[in-house]
């Protein structure tokens, strides 16, 4: 876990630092300031110089300050940003989970009706229809339009509802197709005769034999699902005007504010390692077989 | 007389509407399982059996399935005519299910314990404590080690003997009247097969269980059956006591049927026998007997009008026209013809 981690703070920054340009190139000053600042930085040192200082400074978990923002610590910026951004991923990923599975396994049992091919029509949607365009859209409609929700900004919940359900509509749309499928198949299994053969009701096959099978796929592909979320927020949130940690992540690219860019990708690094591990946890209480043996029994 | 009779099917037809069209899957089937007896059912892959037994408690999905006619007495009650709530109290409690693939028929996230208590504590209202000593009591009795661990266990922690020997305790555990064991050892390896079948023959004197023995395998009809139904292409085409179907066989397709089986003591290097062709389709149902291209009596009858159940017998019945007594003489020095006619219905 930890070689993958030093793996990625490696490649990014030497990637970082093959883009052309540096912090200071667009700002109106003349050359010798740029050098002043390039010397305070320390950013005329040799690259690997610069590695080797900021690899030291990580290990003390220290992330630098912005090289744009003035006198802001990326650690502050993180502090401030994430938990907006949190929130907003886990407002989508609690929509699309709750919606999503709904929609599939009711899909699933109603197989060939109405049901099902409503279901699947939002489940196209929401597949080919990018979070940004539907965010925009509903904006429009739901925001301007109809004056429901508010359009953009961050100042209580009903402003979180319209940019999460952007967030969330793919990882939903996912969901819902995965969990029919899933539905279909268990269903014909032969484990599921023997329930019915035992006498016990549609009902108690359903949330006793089905569910908790069909569920399995789905909590392999939560992981993933779950990273596809963190990573549409940056747009969702600049669209929305959010100030979360996804916004400083897209401008510091465009910036090139070096600190800021290593600072949230290993950030986020560390979340998604994280949010795989769980993933693995959840999987083996769901699926005995993947359990790990307890030692000695 | 009647109350004799455990389970009597009667003119039962089955079809599958299916994109294709509709599949006449069972056409016409009647048979009927004494109290305490074995009744085996044969017949090749595909000629109806299993849906025949699998409709009389409706576990063939349904659709695609349709049971289109014929009643299903079970005890006195019409169990085509019941609500599928009713149906539930007797599937499970009254009459015990064991299928094909023991590897796939158990839940792979459930506990053992747990899949053979769910029936106990829904069927015979037990305590979840009573239910587990009730289960741990099955897994003896199905010659299980260990009982007491493997209760807690999962399927993956079994074999496909022990998980089989499960199905039999699920199967048997509110003391059903009547065992449907649907081809129990094919999915098994030889050492195994005939464990399980001793266990069952040993099961059914213990708890007197009449069972329902569905297999493609006359060497496991031989060991257990008291009666046997032969079928072919959705009918029945002989029923008779165990004696009866193996040593006194009249319809010829028994009659191959029996041919087919390899036996230990002739000459080593002698072919395997075959029966040429192949079964009907039943998207299209043959008009006369399904059995005629391939047999080599077949006479101009048989390909026009379907035989009805002639009697050969205290309980034995054939469904053949070369049982009817204005066709006695064709199978006398009909050897020769009836070859030449097999060959043909092999290149067909």
């Amino acid at each position: 876990m930890l070689a993958a981690l030093w793996i990625i703070v490696t490649a990014t920054f030497f990637l970082m630092h093959s883009i052309p340009g540096d912090p200071f190139l667009g700002d109106k000053v003349t050359e010798a300031i740029r050098q002043n600042m390039l010397r305070k930085y320390g950013l005329d040192k040799p690259l690997w110089e610069q590695y080797v200082i900021y690899l030291g400074n990580l290990l003390r978990g220290d992330f630098g300050t912005s090289l744009k923002m003035l006198h802001r610590s990326v650690n502050d910026m993180i502090r401030d940003g994430f938990p907006v951004s949190a929130l907003l991923g886990l407002e989508a990923l609690a929509y699309a989970v709750t919606i999503g599975l709904v929609l599939g396994t009711l899909a699933g049992f109603r197989h060939n009706t109405w049901l099902d091919y409503l279901a699947m029509f939002v489940a196209l949607i929401g597949i080919s229809v990018p979070g940004f365009i539907m965010g925009g859209l509903m904006q429009y409609v739901i925001g301007l339009k109809l004056g429901w929700l508010p359009i953009a900004r961050w100042e209580g919940f009903r402003y979180t509802i319209m940019p999460a359900a952007a967030l969330g509509l793919g990882t939903l749309a996912v969901m819902a197709r995965m969990m029919r499928t899933s539905v279909l198949e268990v269903t014909n299994q032969d484990y599921i005769k023997t329930a019915k053969a035992k006498g016990l009701s549609q009902r108690e096959i359903v949330f006793r034999h089905i569910l908790r099978n069909a569920i399995l796929p789905i909590v392999t592909i939560l992981g993933p699902l779950t990273a596809g979320i963190v990573t549409g927020s940056f747009v969702i949130e600049l669209i929305f005007g959010i100030p979360g940690l996804g916004k400083y992540y897209v401008q510091s690219i465009f910036n090139r504010d070096y600190t800021l860019i290593l600072g949230t990708t290993i950030f986020y690094a560390v979340l998604l390692v994280f949010l795989n591990f769980l993933v693995d946890v959840a999987y083996g209480i769901v699926d005995p077989r993947i359990r790990l043996m307890r030692s000695r029994e | 007389m009647a109350g004799e009779r455990l389970l009597d099917v009667k003119d039962l037809e089955v079809s599958f509407y299916t994109y294709a069209g509709k599949v006449h899957a069972v056409r016409g089937v009647s048979f009927h399982v004494n109290r305490g007896e074995t009744l085996a059912i044969v017949g090749e892959s595909g000629c109806g059996k299993t849906v025949s037994v699998q409709s009389t408690i409706k576990l063939i999905p349904m659709p695609p399935g349709k049971i289109e006619g014929g009643t299903v007495l079970f005890d006195g009650k019409d169990l085509t005519a019941m609500s599928d709530r009713d149906l539930q109290s007797v599937r499970g409690a009254e009459i015990g299910v064991i299928f094909q693939d023991p590897m796939t028929s158990l839940n792979p996230t459930m506990t053992v314990g747990r899949q053979i208590t769910e029936g106990l504590i829904k069927h015979q209202k037990l305590s979840a404590e009573k239910a587990r000593q009730r289960a741990i009591e099955m897994l003896s009795l199905v010659e299980m080690p260990n009982p007491r661990e493997r209760f807690r266990q999962y399927p993956h922690q079994f074999s496909g003997g022990m998980r089989q020997r499960v199905m039999i305790a699920i199967a048997l555990s509110c003391n059903p009247k009547l065992l449907i064991a649907d081809e129990p050892t094919t999915g098994l390896d030889v050492t195994i097969q005939a464990q399980i079948l001793d266990l069952m023959k040993s099961l059914q004197t213990r708890m007197n269980t009449s069972i329902i023995l569905i297999t493609h395998d006359l060497g496991v009809v031989s060991k257990l059956a008291d009666r046997i139904v032969v079928m072919y292409a959705g009918k029945v085409a002989e029923a008779g006591s165990s004696e009866d179907i193996f040593y006194d066989a009249q319809h010829p397709y028994t009659q191959a049927l029996l041919k087919s089986v390899p036996r230990l003591h002739e000459e080593a290097r002698r072919d395997l026998l075959a029966i040429p062709g192949t079964p009907p389709d039943l998207f299209v149902p043959p008009k006369g007997c399904a059995f005629a291209p391939r047999c080599g009596y077949a006479m101009r009858v048989c390909l026009d009008h379907q035989p009805g159940a002639f009697p050969a017998g205290d309980n034995h019945a054939v469904a053949c026209w070369l049982m009817d007594p204005r066709a006695a003489h064709v199978r006398d020095g009909h050897a020769g013809r009836a070859e030449a006619a097999g060959a043909r219905g092999g290149a067909s």
